[in-house]
């Protein structure tokens, strides 16, 4: 089991949430999405400008920034 | 009525209402509850439009409002819409409203949607694992909301008891909950469900929920040194076993979402993958490194030019026409022989200047805007705010922005 963060997950490979450090407002946020540990986690696309990516799960997309995806822990098979 | 946002709260409100409550393709465009009246078997129902939230835990204005309706206004029956096409993070919402009230009637919306995606919905089964009415609306189609409105009707009557299956958290925490919510009992006289939540609230430490709840119910938990004392002893024992202030919501979420889970599994049935697959290509392409910007470039340009060049023969008919009147209006003058002052005043003076704003004004205002909406529906908009945002965080800023930058730079031509 490898521990990295969301941002460093290539496009259309899978991740599953081990941990969120975000600022409480974002958790909060991700959390009521259902971002919650094991969730499985998939970056679709990535914004022209980098920066941003869409990231697939539960059945929809979310934009989410590098900065915040970086405070994000993933673990990976 | 309750219900993630961009779900279709506001169709079915108005569908019911028949008012006409603006709705429109993005989510949190109710910011304050709507009233609206209908009547069905000869009963006036109140029905009232709540701002969308994905929870009602949380710090933001729309939440407070919406959690305060359902907790204290004490509605006969709340109605939670959900979209048929991502039930699991709808039905985080759902157990939590279920964890306030017992009245809960579930509206999946958004049936068209999920057949296009080739998913099949199992209401009975969804009702059954609930514990609460559930009704399937696709909320354009009036005639699909009778059923709701037939469920309302028997909730309200009491013809239909719902009797939601609520989340059990992990043992530990159940435990704990229910200490408190004994003593919440025997001191300020709750009723058994209102006390379970307060009690889950209070170890969570949600203050501003406390505290509205402390304002409405005019309690006061906060300053009991009983429980003030009980609760840091059962925050001491939980954190011997993991649990701290910080990762108690972690908990509480995950064991919400392992109902809603388990309960989608039972549900869902995916035909094909088809659809959804098509939909990726798409917004591939439209999100692209290489095409993103130049199509983004593309469309804006197009309808910019449409609205700049488009503008300008309605513009011109409209100005020939305002000076046609004009023309009349300053020989009808004439012939009542009004003084030069007083014509002057008010036909060069008022009746030109508005008629020139009109003309120049109301045709690009009239092309720009349904062609932005029809953007809009398309559903481009949100891909257009993903493929700027990263220009527009240079500026602090987020990419929606954008969007009110293109009506802001059709002004620009105005002016």
């Amino acid at each position: 089991m490898n521990i990295s963060t969301l941002d460093n997950l290539n496009l259309n490979s899978i991740g599953y949430i081990y941990s969120l450090n975000t600022s409480e407002n974002i958790k909060r946020r991700l959390l009521d999405l259902g971002l919650v540990r094991n969730t499985c986690i998939k970056p679709i696309f990535i914004s022209p400008f980098s920066g941003l990516k869409a990231y697939e799960f539960r059945g929809f997309l979310l934009a989410i920034r590098n900065e915040d995806a970086s405070k994000i822990e993933i673990y990976t098979n | 009525m309750h219900g993630n946002p961009n779900v279709g709260k506001s169709t079915i409100f108005n569908n019911l209402t028949g008012l006409h409550q603006h709705t429109g393709n993005w989510p949190g465009k109710t910011v304050s509850n709507a009233c609206g009246l209908c009547t069905y078997k000869n009963s006036d129902f109140l029905l009232v439009d709540i701002p969308g939230t994905y929870s009602i835990l949380s710090n933001s204005q729309e939440e407070e409002i919406a959690r305060d309706y359902i907790c204290f206004s004490k509605p006969d029956a709340t109605i939670v819409v959900v979209d048929a096409t991502c039930l699991e993070r709808n039905l985080n919402l759902v157990y939590q409203i279920m964890e306030i009230t017992n009245n809960v009637i579930v509206c999946v919306n958004l049936l068209d949607e999920a057949k296009k995606k080739n998913i099949k919905i199992d209401l009975n089964m969804l009702s059954k694992l609930l514990g609460v009415p559930v009704c399937g609306t696709i909320a354009r189609k009036k005639k699909s909301l009778n059923n709701l409105l037939d469920t309302t009707y028997k909730v309200c009557k009491k013809e239909i008891i719902p009797t939601p299956k609520t989340v059990s958290y992990l043992p530990i925490i159940e435990k704990n909950i229910s200490i408190i919510e004994n003593k919440l009992k025997n001191i300020f006289n709750l009723s058994s469900k209102i006390s379970r939540w307060v009690a889950l609230k209070f170890l969570d430490s949600e203050n501003t929920i406390i505290s509205s709840i402390e304002k409405h119910l005019k309690i006061n938990i906060s300053n009991n040194l009983e429980l003030k004392n009980l609760k840091t002893n059962i925050l001491n024992n939980l954190k011997n076993v993991g649990i701290t202030q910080n990762n108690f919501k972690d908990f509480i979420t995950s064991d919400i979402m392992k109902y809603a889970e388990k309960i989608c599994q039972e549900v869902y049935t995916f035909e094909s993958q088809d659809y959804s697959f098509k939909d990726r290509k798409i917004d591939k392409i439209l999100t692209s490194k290489y095409f993103g910007i130049p199509i983004m470039l593309l469309f804006l340009g197009l309808i910019f030019w449409i609205t700049i060049i488009g503008a300008n023969y309605p513009s011109q008919l409209l100005f020939n026409f305002f000076d046609f009147i004009q023309k009349h209006l300053i020989n009808f003058a004439d012939f009542i022989n009004c003084p030069y002052w007083l014509s002057d005043l008010l036909i060069l003076g008022i009746y030109r200047t508005l008629t020139w704003v009109i003309s120049v004004m109301l045709p690009p205002m009239a092309i720009f805007f349904p062609l932005f909406t029809f953007l809009e529906d398309l559903g481009y908009l949100p891909r257009l705010a993903f493929n700027v945002d990263g220009l527009f965080k240079k500026c602090c800023c987020s990419g929606k922005q954008m969007i009110t930058m293109c009506l802001g730079v059709t002004k620009w031509k105005i002016f």
